[in-house]
Order: structure tokens, then sequence, then C-alpha cells
């Protein structure tokens, strides 16, 4: 049996003064009125922020110098990100690729893909989406459809993937396809290919969200032709390299942090003095979020240690989403409004876009279901 | 884990897989006080494990302290570790002597009061505690109170106090203490005694907690593996798997708040951090003993099978000391009190 344990990690001082440099960052940003928090989360895509974080060192952190990180620990990643995340910092734009496309390409791509791309990616201009799910492949991600061929020089990639976010403004995408025929270990002959969307054979349509947003795209590869240097890691190998990416998806912050700007909001509103229900539910919330948090850094101390801490990712992201979409549900009830259509920040559109978002937190990533079972692996019982 | 920790713990659970049966569990219950285990655990040092060196303590960290503590928990071990270890660190704190034996606190329910009273003979003790744990058998209270305004630690024979006795949930005693005009054996000032008291008991009962809710997820897991239906182990069984899974995120929640309450606890118990611990802890054995209950079926609701052992005291346990409601409405108050900007730095300090 996998034990579970997540030991504490010291933040180095390093660290803490990054805090505190990240802290100012944001609040003079609020001040210009770059961005106001209450309204953004890690999915508010927003170019111009992106390009000042990389100006400031602030993605690709734990990458190495040539090309283009900082060569940081992943507990000072760990600060700078989940400050971007209660401060209300739109970080949307690189937030994929800052969390797990990069990873992917330094530890699995060409010399020639890592010059090129990563260091654009740390300067905060360019950006990626997803490329697993497809329309007969969710959960069963081992059930894709999409297909390349070998060809000269390269491969020709035919298929379609859905709830592409953010396709129709990022750079690139890391797809999985098939490169053999599915044999009896169905996790064989996959592949992972960099997709550079600016390229012919490859187009994005949109897919309306339930609120009438556009972040989700079906992405449709027609012959795309992807260079020998755009494959990552050994060809065939693609289920390993899928797998350890869902770690880096699954571990962070972001995983519990999506509603913080609500709490906050909530907060605000119940004022100095709440009444015994509204306090007793503002202290359980704390009581979570600072447990959650002591988890989460716990994780990003494995991952600082070279662990491939794939279960407790599972086990951080399954009960920190079933927290963030307690908050909506736990304060339209202490606070007497009637939740509103729209992307202002007034508190009834705060509560109406979180409640509208919430379903997505527990399937995005890796459904609660699929966590479980991954829980349930871990604990023996498969 | 340290080398030292690791050893520490081996020998603990030596000692209570020696001195921790059923059938002890069992007589200790229906009233028998567990001699050759309290025994064997002062052998080991573990009554004076928390205490620091110079008030005679076993050397040991204080963070060592709770580890052994969580493991006499998960041995469902029926004696008063926690209070003993409680009471000799306020007497400690107070630059008292720490007496020999099993010790136990008053008062631990929020209404009570003791008053200590100035005469000529000296300081004596009036008033009722209610449930106070182990009050019965432990030969010495540590009681804590005001005189004069301000917070004082006394020591108090129980003799004679004892005037009713209750059991928790798990069958632990709980006594109902009647002082009426009691000397104090030993009696110093201790600023912020009340307080202390009431933190640090409910961080001690936090670390019970996730000690036992540990040995309820383990006796899930093994029942689920060994029993077969429908032709399998019901661990096949997705609907099992996702519940244990659930348990598992409650034991390892559990796990983590006591940790992180018990660091920063060191020095004095740090409210924020035990608030926290004990809310979200009191919350995870609720869950966690519903599933573990739910997993075992019939078997586990019945007195031969051992899960009970460990359910009983988290259901215990979680009202002792202040209950989710009274952390979390305390939680809550001091963060609405700071106002919703100050609350990610107060949640990033720890």
């Amino acid at each position: 049996m996998h034990e579970f344990k997540f030991e504490p990690v010291q933040m180095p001082a390093a660290a803490e003064a990054l805090r505190v440099e990240v802290r100012a960052f944001i609040a003079e940003e609020v001040a210009k009125g770059t961005f106001t928090p209450s309204r953004n989360s890690w999915s508010s895509f927003d170019a111009d922020f992106s390009r000042k974080c990389g100006e400031r060192g602030y993605i690709g952190m734990r990458w190495p110098k040539q090309y283009g990180g900082h060569e940081r620990s992943a507990l000072e990643r760990y600060v700078v990100t989940e400050e971007m995340l209660a401060g209300g910092a739109p970080v949307g734009a690189h937030w994929v690729a800052d969390r797990q496309s990069g990873h992917q390409i330094l530890r699995y791509g060409s010399e020639k893909a890592k010059q090129t791309i990563l260091p654009r990616i740390a300067a905060g201009v360019c950006y990626f989406s997803i490329g697993m799910s497809e329309p007969d492949s969710g959960s069963d991600l081992a059930a894709a459809r999409t297909r390349a061929s070998r060809v000269e020089g390269g491969w020709k990639i035919t298929g379609t993937k859905v709830w592409t976010s953010s396709a129709h403004r990022t750079n690139y995408l890391i797809a999985l396809a098939r490169t053999s025929p599915k044999a009896e270990d169905r996790h064989a002959g996959m592949t992972q290919f960099i997709v550079d969307l600016s390229q012919p054979g490859v187009s994005v349509r949109p897919i309306y969200n339930l609120y009438g947003g556009h972040d989700f795209n079906e992405v449709v590869f027609d012959e795309f032709f992807a260079a020998d240097d755009m494959v990552l890691g050994e060809v065939g190998m693609g289920w390993k390299l899928v797998t350890g990416e869902l770690a880096f998806e699954r571990s962070g912050p972001d995983r519990f942090l999506s509603t913080y700007q609500l709490l906050v909001e909530s907060i605000r509103t119940i004022g100095s003095d709440p009444d015994a229900r509204a306090a007793n539910e503002i202290g359980r919330f704390v009581a979570h979020l600072a447990t959650l948090r002591r988890m989460s850094t716990s994780v990003a101390g494995m991952l600082e240690r070279g662990a491939q801490p794939i279960v407790e990712a599972a086990l951080v992201k399954d009960i920190g989403t079933a927290f963030e979409r307690e908050i909506p549900e736990t304060f339209r009830q202490l606070i007497p409004t009637e939740p509103t259509l729209g992307e202002g920040a007034s508190y009834p559109e705060l509560l109406g876009m979180t409640i509208l978002r919430a379903p997505g937190f527990t399937i995005r990533g890796g459904t609660r279901e699929i966590l479980r079972g991954m829980i349930a692996r871990g604990l023996g019982l498969r | 884990m340290s080398e030292m920790r690791n050893d520490l713990l081996k020998t603990v659970d030596r000692m209570f897989d020696e001195h921790c049966p059923k059938s002890v569990r069992e007589s200790a219950e229906a009233g028998e006080w567990p001699a050759a285990m309290w025994q064997a655990l002062e052998e080991v040092g573990l009554d004076r494990a928390a205490l620091p060196e110079a008030a005679g303590g076993s050397g040991l960290e204080f963070d060592d302290a709770m580890a052994a503590l969580r493991r006499s928990a998960y041995h469902a071990a029926p004696l008063p570790l926690a209070e003993t270890m409680l009471a000799g660190r306020l007497l400690a704190a107070a630059g008292l002597d720490v007496p020999q034996g099993a010790l136990t606190v008053a008062p631990v329910r929020p209404n009570d009061g003791l008053e200590f009273v100035r005469s000529v003979s000296g300081t004596t003790l009036a008033g009722v505690a209610h449930r106070v744990p182990w009050g019965n058998v432990c030969a010495h209270a540590v009681v804590v109170g005001e005189l004069d305004g301000k917070c004082v630690v006394g020591l108090a024979s129980t003799a004679g106090a004892s005037a009713s006795v209750e059991k928790n949930l798990a069958g632990e005693p709980r006594a109902l203490l009647r002082f009426e005009r009691a000397r104090l054996v030993a009696l110093a000032p201790l600023e912020g005694a009340l307080s202390r008291l009431e933190t640090e008991g409910a961080l001690y009962r936090s670390v019970q907690m996730a000690g036992a809710l540990e040995r309820a997820l383990e006796y899930s897991l093994q029942y689920a593996n060994e029993r077969v239906q429908f032709g399998r182990p019901i661990a096949k069984f997705q609907a099992i798997q996702h519940m244990l899974a659930v348990l598992a995120g409650q034991a390892a929640a559990a796990s983590a708040a006591a940790d992180a309450a018990v660091e920063a606890s060191l020095l004095a118990p740090d409210e924020f951090a035990v608030s926290v611990a004990k809310s979200r802890i009191g919350e995870a054995a609720g869950k966690g003993a519903e599933i573990a209950h739910q997993v075992h079926g019939a078997m586990g609701y019945t007195r031969e099978h051992n899960l009970h052992y460990s359910t009983r005291r988290l259901w215990s346990w979680r009202d002792e000391f202040g209950n989710e409601t009274y952390w979390q409405t305390r939680l809550g108050r001091a963060v609405t009190a700071q106002g919703a900007d100050a609350l990610w730095p107060m949640l990033s300090r720890l």
C-alpha cells in the first residue's frame, strides 16, 4: 500500500523574500487599475499581464537560464503561484505553459524546441493549450483516436481534440496521438507532439460554455505536419509522458484557490460582526484552506526532491476542488442575494459566475471519479 | 522522519502491542485501572515525554512527544496520557514540581469555573468541574483559574473530590469533581493559563484523533481486501474504492492539520493553528468514522471487531476541549475582526 505522507516543508528565506516582492507587484498593478482582483482566476487571459510577469522572472522559474528560466526552486515557484492566485492576478494566458507544457518540453523536447519555445514562454509571450481530450476520449484518455503517421521528416496528424481551453488565443498545444495501432497494452503506441497552432492543417472552432463564454474549443487536425523535432520523448512513450504531465496539472494551489476571490468578497460583505452561523462557516473554510495549503506545499516539496507525487496530487485535487465548490454553495445561503449573470465586479455577479463555473472544477484536469480511482489504486485496492 | 523518532515510535508500538490487548481495553472500560500498561509507559518515560528536560522530562522534543501521543491513540490505549502530559506542562510552565503518577486537568468544560480563595491557612479551592477526564483515577488534578484577577495554576489532590463518574462514548471515565475549600498542594501564577489549558487540550485531542483515524483507515482497507461478496473482495467494487479514497483524504487532511498545529506550538500552543486543527480534524473524525463503518457493514457494528475502539474515541474526542463549531466560530471571528484582506497574510504565515 502506498503510504500518504504529506511531510512538512520549510519555506526557504528566498521564497519568503519573493512573496513580499510579488505581493508588492500585485498591489502596484491593482493601484494602477491593471485588473480588478475579484474578477480574476487562473482562467483569466491577459497577455499584457503575462508579459509583465515574464519581465519580472515569474514564469519558467525552475528552468535553466540557458532556456530563459531562472533556476529557482519548486517552493519559490509555489509562492509566486499562490500569491498570484490569492491576489486575483489574471495569469491565465501563461498558466498552462508555465505549469506543465514548458516542463514537458524541457524534459522531453528536442534541443530546437527548447531553444525556440522555452525562452518565449518565460518571457510571457508564448502560450499553450492542452491537447488530451477527444470527442470519444475524456476520462478514458487511452481511447484517443487522433493518429499520427510517419512521413518524410516528421509526422502527419489527423484527428480532433475537444475542450481545448484558449486554443483560439494560444500559440501551441501538446497533442497526444496514437503512433501505432492499439495493441493489448492500450497504453502503448501513443506519442506527444508539440503543435504550432499558426501552421496550416489545424483549425480551431469555438465551443461555447454553459454561460455563453468562449474558452473551450474544438481543434481539428487534417494531415497536420509535425516535424521530428516537435516530438516529445521517444515515439510510443506518450502515456508515461502524459501521466507525468498530469501530476503537474493537478498538484498546485490552483486546485483549491479557484473560488478564493469569492471567499474574500463574501467575508468583506459579511463584515466585521458576523452572526454565529456566518462566523462558523467562515472559520470552517479557513480551517480547510489552511490544511489544503499545507498539503499542497508538501507536494511542492516532493516535486523539489524530484519525486513524482502522482497519487498525492490526485488526493489534493480531489479534496481541494470539493472545497472550491462548497464556497458558493455556502455563501449564497449566508448573504441574501440573487446571483446575477454578468462579468462585473459586484457581489451578485461574482457569486453568479462562480456558481456557473463550479461544475468544471471537479471535471477539468481529471474528474473526481478518475482521481478517486487513482487514490484507490494507491491504497492497494485495485 | 528522523531516526530517533522512528526508534521512539517502534518502542511505543512494542509497548502497546504487549500491554494493550483487547482484554485490557475491555477491563479498563469496566473500570479497572490498567496498572501494568501505565507502569510500562512510565518505564519508557512517556508520561514525562512532553516535559522540558529541566522539569524532569525524558529529553524528547515536543513534536516527538506528540508523535508518541498520536501512536497511543492509534493503539486506542485507555490511559490519561494526554492529560498527564498537559497537566505536567502547565505545572512546569508555572515553575511547579511535577508529581509522579497519572495526572488530569480541570476545568475542561466552558462554563465551569473553579474558585481560588485566599484564607489565613493558605489558598483553597472551591467549585465543581464537570467531565474531568480520568478525574476519578488520577491522584492529582492540575487546576487552573484566577486569583486576584491573575491566572494561576494549582495542584490539587482529588481525594474525596470525585462525586460521580460518567463515561465518554469510548468508555473513558469523565468525573465530576467537587472541591469544597480544598487545600492546594502547590500554587503559582501563570499568565494565560486558562486559555493555554483550553488550546493545548484541543491540540492533544487533535493529535489523538489523527492517530485514531489512521487506525480506522487501516482497519477499513484490511477489511475491504478480505471480505468477499459476489465472488470477489469488496475492495474491487468501485463504490467501495471511492468511499475509501474519501476516507484516505480525510485521514491525510487530519494528519497534515495535526502536524501543522504541533509544529506551530513547539514553544506554546498556537491559537490559530490549533483552531484549524481541532476544526478540520473534528470534521474528518465524523466523516471518516461514518465511512469506516459503512465499509465494515454489520461486522464493524459488533463488539467483536476492533473498529469501535477507534471510532468511539473519534466520536468522543471531537466534542472534548471544544467541538468544531466552537473553534470554527473563534477562527471566523478572528478573521472577520481583521478584515477580508488580512486573511491571506494570516494563512501564508503558517
